[in-house]
C-alpha cells in the first residue's frame, strides 16, 4: 500500500468525473435538441461510452494489475471472454432486480446501468486498492440510484420525476459520489487495509 | 365569469361538475389543474401550465388570446377563466412590487374589458379563492389570507340602492346555492350556504312586492335543501346541539309555513314577505353558525395528549420487548402492578365522576386508565434502569432496520406518499428483502466461501460452515420480489392520480361481458384456491402432520376440500346468475344464500376443533423393534467334523441368545415399551398454519373472485419470507430466543402490500361495499353490526391474517431445522420401513425445543408480541400527529385524517388478531403438555 497508488487512483476518479461532466456539455455542439432530461436515453449512452472509454484508457495506460504473471495471448483471451460472460450475467441480474423492483420490462433493455457495470467489467479480479474502489463505487451508484426512487411520488411535477430519469440520475450521482468518496475512504483506512498479493 | 386568482376551492369544483351534468356548455380556460380535476367536465377548454411559480404570464396571456372570441362566440353557458399570474407574483414578488402593480392594472383592464362586453342577461362574477399576507403567501388561517374580493356586475341593475359603504362580508360557501340557482340548477345537497337575495331582486320591475317574493322563494328554496341536509346530518351523526337543533327546525317550519300561506294569497303584504325572507335567512345562519361550531373544533389538549399518549406507549414496547428476555426480567412489578394502578385509576375517576353528577366521557377514561398505567411502569423503569442497564439498550434496532422505520415514519406526513403507498410499500420492502439477502451474505451464510471472488474490505472472514447454499436464499429472495410483483399487479388507483389506471381484475366476474374471457378467469380463480389447499396439504404432508387420527387433522383432509368446493359453487353461481333459466332462480338465490353461510360454519367448526384437539401428534405405541431370527439351518445327527463344530456351536449360542432375550421381554411387555410420536417437532406451526388457512377462506369469499390468486400469493410470499427469515436467525439451544426486528419489520410490510393489492385504499368511497351482502342478498334489516363486521372482515382482512401469523416468524426457524432429514423423514413415514429407528435419536427436536425451556418461550412470545404492536404503534403515531400538525392542510380530509382512521382500525384488528394468534400458541403449548402428562401416567401403570 503506497500514498502513490491512492493518488494515482485519486487523479483516475477525478478523469471519470470530468468525462462525465463533459458528457453533459460536448454533446449539445453535435447534436440537435440535445437535453438530458427530454433526450435522456441518448444522454445514458453518451455517458456510459465516454465513462467506458475513459476507463479502458485508464486501464491500458495505468495497469492496475501488471503483476499478472502470465500474459500469453490464450490467457488473455480467455479473460476477456470470462469479462463478457461476467458483464452479461451482472446485466442480466441488475435488469432482474430492477424489473421485479417495478420498471416495465421493455423499458428496462436501456443498459441503464451502464457505468458502473462497466467498471466491473473492466477492473474485474483485481486484488488492490483498485477493487475496494470498485466495491465502494458499485455500492454508492446502487444506493443512488436507490434514492434517486424517492422524489417520484411526490406531487411538484417536475421533469426529471418521470420513472426511469430520476433513478438514472440518481445512479449518476451517486457513481461520482463514489467516485469522490473511495480515494478518501482508502485513504483514511490505509493502516487497517491489507491484501494479499500487493 | 372570471375567476382571479389561484387554486381551486371545493365551491368551484361542484358548481363546475353540476352544470356539466346538467347538459350546460361549460367552457374553462386557464390553471391545467382543472383537466385532472375534472376529466371531460367541459365543452371547451384552453389549459396552461400552472406549476412554475415564477412564470408570470404563461396562463394569464393563454387567457386573453382565447376570452374575447370565445365570449363574442356565444357558444357557452358558463364561462370559467382562472387568472393565475396575481397569485405567482405574490408568491415571487410579494403584494407591494411594482411587478405586482403591473399585473392588477393588467386585471384591471381585462375587467374592463369584460364590462364593455357584457350582455343584459350575463353575470360578471370576479372572485379570488384567498388573499394573501404581506409577504404574499397564503396557506394559513390569518385573516389577510382568507378574506378576498368578490365583484359582481351586470349591465341589468343588481341592486336596488346605491352600494353601502360597508359592505357586507359573503361566505365563501354562499357562492355555490347562488350561482346554480342562477343557472337553473338545483342546489348540491351538501352545501350550507346562502343566496344572495339581493341578486334575486328584479330592480327594474318596479314593483316591491314580486321582488320581494322572488328573494323569498329563492330563499325558500336555498332553506329547504339545508334544511334537507340537516335532517340528514342529525339523523346520521349526533354531535349538533340538541335545543338549537330543534329551535332552527322550529324556525324552518314556521318561516314555510308563512311563506306558503303567503304563495296562497299573493295580495299578501310585502312586509309579511319580509319577515319571511328574514326568518329564513336567520335559519341559515343559525345553521352554519351551528355547523361549524361542531365542525370546526381542535381540541389541541386532547390530540397532545392522545399523541403523547400513543409515543410513551412505543416507548413501553420497545423497553419492554428489550428486556423481555433478559433473565433478570421480572413480570410482576413491570407489567401486572401497573395495570392494576390504570384499573384502579379509572374506577376511582369514573366514581368520582359519577357522584360529581359530570357526564362519563369514554376517552377521558381511557385516557386515565392508560396514564395510570404507564406512569408506574415508566416510574419502576426509570428506577431499574441507572443501576443495571447500559444506555445502548436504549435503541436496540439495528441501523437499516431504523432507517425504513424512518422513512415508512416520515412519509406519512406527505400527502404525495400516503397517496403513493401502494406503490411505496412494495418498494420498501423489496428493499428491505435485498437488505436480508446481503446482510446473510456479509455475514457468510449465504455463500460457500469458493464463490466469494471479492475479499471483504475489511471485515474478518466468518469462520462458521455455511448454513445454507447460495442458490437457495437468492432463489427465495427473486420469488418474493416476484410474488410481490404479481401482486402489485392488483392495484387500485387512488382518486387523486387521473393518469392511473386501476387493475381490471379487482372488479366481480360477474361484470365481465364475454363468455370465454369469464371462463378462463374463472377457472383461473378455482385454480388459485385449490392451489392455495395444495400448498396447505403438501407443507402439512412435508412436516407429515396430515397422519394423526386427530379429529382437526381428519378436519383438514376432508373439510378443507368441502370448503373449496363451496367456495367454487358460490362463484360460480355469483358470477352466472343472471344467465340462470328463469326456473332454476329460486334455486340459484337459495344456494347463494347457503353456500357462504356454510362455508363460513365449516371454517368456524374447524376453528373450534382445532382449539378442542389442536395437538395433531400421531402416536405410536410400539412393543420395541421386531427381532429378526436368525434362520437356523437344520441340522441332524452328531457333529462329525471339527468344522460342524465351528458352525453348530454358534449358532446354539445365539438361539439360547434370544430365547433368553424374548422371555425377558415378554416379562416386561405389560404396557407400551417404547412410545412413538410423530410430528411433534412441528406441532405449534402446524396448527398455527390450519388456523390461518381456515381463517383465510371465509375472508376469501368476501372478495371478488379474482382477489384469491393475490391470497395464493399472500400464502406463497408468507412462506418465502419465513423461510428467508429463518436462513438468518440462528438457533440458541438454551439460551434466550429473539426475533430480530427486520423480521418484524418485513412482516408488518407486508401486511400493509397486501392491504393495497386486496384492492383496497385507505378512503371511504373506496371501502367494498358489497362485502356486507355476502351471503345475505337481501340485505341485514335493521341491524347494523353484521354488515359492519363483514365489511371490515373485507377491509382488514390482511392485517388480520399477517397479526395472527405473527407467531410464525417465531416457530419457523426452529421448523427449519429438519431441512437436512428430509429424507428419512418420508421413509420414517413409510411405516414398514420401521427399522429406521435407532437414527432417531439425532432427529432434530425442532419446536420440542422451545418446550424444553418454557420461560424463555413466554418471553419470547412476550417480546414478539410488543415488537410488532411497535412497529405498528409508530405507524399509528405517525398518522395521528401528521393528521393533528397538517390540520389545516388542503388534503387533510381527503387523505390524512381517513388514513389515519384506517390506520387505526387496522391497528385495533391487528392487535386483536396478535393476541388471538398468541392465545392460540399457549392453547397448544397447554395441550402439549397434558398430552405428556397422560403419557407419563399412561407409562406409569
Amino acid at each position: 500500500m503506497k500514498d502513490t497508488d491512492i493518488k494515482r487512483l485519486l487523479y483516475t476518479h477525478l478523469l471519470c468525473i470530468f468525462s462525465i461532466i463533459l458528457s453533459i456539455f460536448i454533446p449539445s455542439f453535435f447534436l440537435e435538441n440535445f437535453s438530458i432530461l427530454e433526450t435522456h436515453l441518448t444522454w445514458l449512452c453518451i455517458c456510459s461510452v465516454f465513462v467506458t472509454a475513459v476507463n479502458l484508457v485508464l486501464y491500458l495506460v495505468v495497469k492496475p494489475n501488471a503483476s499478472s504473471k502470465r500474459s500469453s495471448l490464450s490467457y488473455k483471451v480467455a479473460r476477456f471472454l470470462k469479462c463478457c460472460i461476467y458483464f452479461l450475467m451482472s446485466c442480466f441480474f441488475f435488469h432482474v432486480i430492477f424489473v421485479l423492483y417495478g420498471a416495465i420490462i421493455f423499458e428496462t433493455l436501456q443498459l441503464r446501468e451502464i457505468p458502473p457495470v462497466i467498471y466491473i467489467f473492466v477492473f474485474y479480479r483485481v486484488t488492490s486498492i483498485w477493487e475496494n474502489s470498485l466495491q465502494i463505487t458499485t455500492i454508492s451508484s446502487f444506493i443512488g440510484t436507490w434514492l434517486g426512487a424517492f422524489p417520484i411520488p411526490l406531487d411538484w411535477e417536475r421533469p426529471w420525476q418521470v420513472w426511469p430519469i430520476s433513478c438514472t440520475l440518481g445512479a449518476t450521482f451517486g457513481y461520482v459520489a463514489g467516485l469522490v468518496i473511495s480515494p478518501l475512504w482508502i485513504y483514511w483506512n490505509r493502516k487497517q487495509l491489507t491484501y494479499k498479493n500487493n | 365569469m372570471l375567476d382571479c386568482c389561484a387554486r381551486t376551492g371545493e365551491e368551484k369544483e361542484t358548481r363546475a361538475l353540476h352544470a356539466a351534468s346538467a347538459g350546460r356548455r361549460v367552457v374553462f380556460m386557464g390553471d391545467d389543474t382543472w383537466k385532472d380535476l375534472f376529466p371531460g367536465a367541459f365543452s371547451q377548454a384552453f389549459f396552461f401550465p400552472s406549476f412554475n411559480v415564477r412564470d408570470l404570464h404563461t396562463v394569464d396571456n393563454g387567457i386573453l388570446e382565447h376570452l374575447y372570441p370565445t365570449m363574442d362566440s356565444g357558444k357557452w353557458d358558463m364561462l370559467i377563466a382562472h387568472f393565475l399570474g396575481v397569485d405567482h407574483c405574490g408568491h415571487k414578488y410579494g403584494p407591494h412590487h411594482p411587478e405586482m402593480a403591473k399585473k392588477l392594472s393588467q386585471m384591471d383592464q381585462v375587467i374592463q374589458g369584460l364590462v364593455e362586453r357584457l350582455e343584459n342577461d350575463t353575470l360578471l362574477v370576479v372572485i379570488g379563492d384567498h388573499g394573501m399576507t404581506m409577504t404574499g403567501d397564503h396557506g394559513g388561517d390569518s385573516e389577510l389570507e382568507i378574506s378576498a374580493a368578490l365583484f359582481l356586475y351586470s349591465p341589468k341593475a343588481l341592486f336596488p340602492g346605491a352600494p353601502p359603504e360597508e359592505p357586507e362580508i359573503v361566505p365563501q360557501i354562499s357562492l355555490v346555492p347562488t350561482l346554480a340557482l342562477l343557472l337553473g340548477l338545483p342546489i348540491p345537497f351538501g352545501n350550507i350556504g346562502e343566496v344572495m337575495a339581493e341578486l334575486f331582486s328584479e330592480v327594474e320591475d318596479a314593483q316591491p312586492h314580486s321582488s320581494a317574493l322572488a328573494q323569498a322563494s329563492a330563499l325558500h328554496l336555498n332553506a329547504q335543501q339545508v334544511s334537507r341536509f340537516l335532517h340528514a346530518y342529525s339523523a346520521a351523526s349526533q354531535d349538533l346541539q340538541i335545543t338549537e337543533l330543534h329551535r332552527l327546525q322550529n324556525l324552518f317550519s314556521n318561516a314555510s309555513a308563512d311563506y306558503q300561506r303567503l304563495l296562497q294569497s299573493p295580495q299578501g303584504a310585502e312586509a309579511a314577505l319580509q319577515t319571511v325572507i328574514t326568518e329564513l335567512q336567520q335559519f341559515l345562519r343559525g345553521v352554519r353558525a351551528l355547523c361549524i361550531q361542531s365542525w370546526a373544533r381542535f381540541s389541541l389538549g386532547r390530540m397532545a395528549g392522545g399523541a403523547a399518549l400513543m409515543a410513551a406507549a412505543c416507548f413501553l414496547c420497545l423497553l419492554v420487548s428489550q428486556w423481555a428476555t433478559s433473565p433478570g426480567f421480572c413480570f410482576r412489578p413491570f407489567l401486572l402492578i401497573p395495570m392494576a394502578c390504570g384499573l384502579a385509576g379509572t374506577i376511582v375517576c369514573a366514581g368520582l365522576l359519577t357522584t360529581t353528577g359530570l357526564k362519563l366521557d369514554p376517552v377521558v377514561l381511557g385516557a386515565v386508565a392508560a396514564v395510570g398505567s404507564l406512569l408506574p411502569f415508566l416510574w419502576k423503569a426509570w428506577a431499574g434502569w441507572g443501576s443495571k442497564r447500559p444506555l445502548a439498550a436504549l435503541l436496540p434496532i439495528p441501523g437499516p432496520v431504523l432507517l425504513f422505520l424512518l422513512i415508512r415514519f416520515a412519509a406519512f406526513f406527505s400527502d404525495s406518499f400516503v397517496v403513493a403507498e401502494a406503490r411505496a410499500t412494495p418498494f420498501l420492502l423489496g428493499s428491505l428483502i435485498l437488505l436480508l439477502i446481503a446482510q446473510l451474505h456479509w455475514e457468510g451464510k449465504l455463500l460457500p466461501p469458493k464463490l466469494l471472488t471479492m475479499p471483504r474490505l475489511c471485515f474478518p472472514a466468518s469462520t462458521g460452515p455455511p448454513r445454507h447454499s447460495g442458490t437457495y436464499a437468492l432463489g427465495l429472495g427473486v420469488g418474493l420480489l416476484l410474488c410481490i410483483r404479481l401482486a402489485g399487479l392488483f392495484h387500485r388507483c387512488p382518486e387523486e392520480t387521473p393518469a392511473c389506471r386501476s387493475s381490471p381484475w379487482l372488479s366481480p366476474l360477474a361484470s365481465m361481458v364475454g363468455g370465454r374471457a369469464k371462463n378462463l378467469w374463472y377457472g383461473a380463480c378455482v385454480g388459485a384456491l385449490v392451489a392455495l389447499l395444495a400448498v396447505v396439504r403438501l407443507w402439512l404432508r412435508r412436516y407429515s402432520n396430515l397422519k394423526s387420527p386427530e379429529p382437526s387433522v381428519l378436519f383438514v383432509r376432508w373439510g378443507l376440500p368441502l370448503m373449496v368446493l363451496g367456495t367454487a359453487a358460490y362463484w360460480a353461481l355469483a358470477s352466472g346468475a343472471d344467465e340462470a333459466p328463469p326456473r332454476l332462480r329460486a334455486l340459484v338465490a337459495g344456494a347463494s344464500v347457503v353456500l357462504p353461510r356454510a362455508v363460513a360454519v365449516l371454517a368456524a367448526s374447524g376453528l373450534m376443533l382445532l382449539l378442542w384437539r389442536p395437538v395433531t401428534v400421531l402416536v405410536k405405541a410400539t412393543t420395541g423393534a421386531p427381532r429378526t431370527r436368525t434362520v437356523l439351518t437344520p441340522f441332524s445327527g452328531p457333529p462329525t467334523s471339527q468344522a460342524d463344530l465351528d458352525y453348530v456351536v454358534p449358532q446354539i449360542y445365539r438361539h439360547m441368545q434370544e430365547e433368553f432375550r424374548g422371555r425377558l421381554e415378554r416379562t416386561r411387555s405389560r404396557g407400551p415399551l417404547t412410545v412413538a410420536a410423530y410430528q411433534l417437532g412441528s406441532v405449534y406451526s402446524a396448527a398455527m398454519v390450519t388456523a390461518l388457512t381456515l381463517l383465510a377462506f371465509p375472508l376469501l369469499l368476501l372478495h371478488a373472485e379474482r382477489v384469491s390468486l393475490v391470497f395464493l400469493l399472500l400464502f406463497l410470499q408468507s412462506f418465502l419470507l419465513l423461510h428467508l427469515l429463518a436462513a438468518g436467525i440462528p438457533i440458541t439451544t438454551p439460551g434466550p430466543f429473539t426475533v430480530p426486528w427486520q423480521a418484524v419489520s418485513a412482516w408488518a410490510l407486508m401486511a400493509t402490500q397486501t392491504f393495497y393489492s386486496m384492492g383496497h385504499q385507505p378512503v371511504f368511497p373506496a371501502i367494498h361495499w358489497h362485502a356486507a351482502f355476502v351471503g345475505f342478498p337481501e340485505g341485514h334489516g335493521s341491524s347494523t353490526w353484521l354488515p359492519a363486521l363483514l365489511v371490515g372482515a373485507n377491509t382488514f382482512a390482511s392485517h388480520l391474517l399477517f397479526a395472527v401469523g405473527c407467531p410464525l416468524l417465531l416457530l419457523w426457524p426452529f421448523l427449519c431445522e429438519s431441512q437436512g432429514p428430509r429424507k428419512r423423514w418420508q421413509s420414517l413415514g413409510n411405516e414398514a420401513e420401521a427399522r429406521v429407528r435407532p437414527e432417531e435419536e439425532e432427529e432434530p427436536l425442532m419446536e420440542m425445543r422451545l418446550r424444553d425451556a418454557p420461560h424463555h418461550f413466554n418471553a419470547a412470545l412476550l417480546q414478539l408480541g410488543l415488537k410488532y404492536l411497535f412497529v405498528l404503534g409508530i405507524q399509528i403515531l405517525a398518522c395521528a400527529l401528521a393528521a393533528s400538525i397538517l390540520r389545516r392542510h388542503l388534503m387533510v380530509w381527503k387523505v390524512f385524517a381517513p388514513k389515519f382512521i384506517f390506520e387505526a382500525v387496522g391497528f385495533i384488528v391487528s392487535s386483536v388478531g396478535l393476541f388471538l394468534g398468541i392465545a392460540l400458541v399457549m392453547r397448544v403449548d397447554g395441550a402439549v403438555s397434558s398430552w405428556f402428562r397422560q403419557l407419563v401416567l399412561a407409562q406409569q401403570r
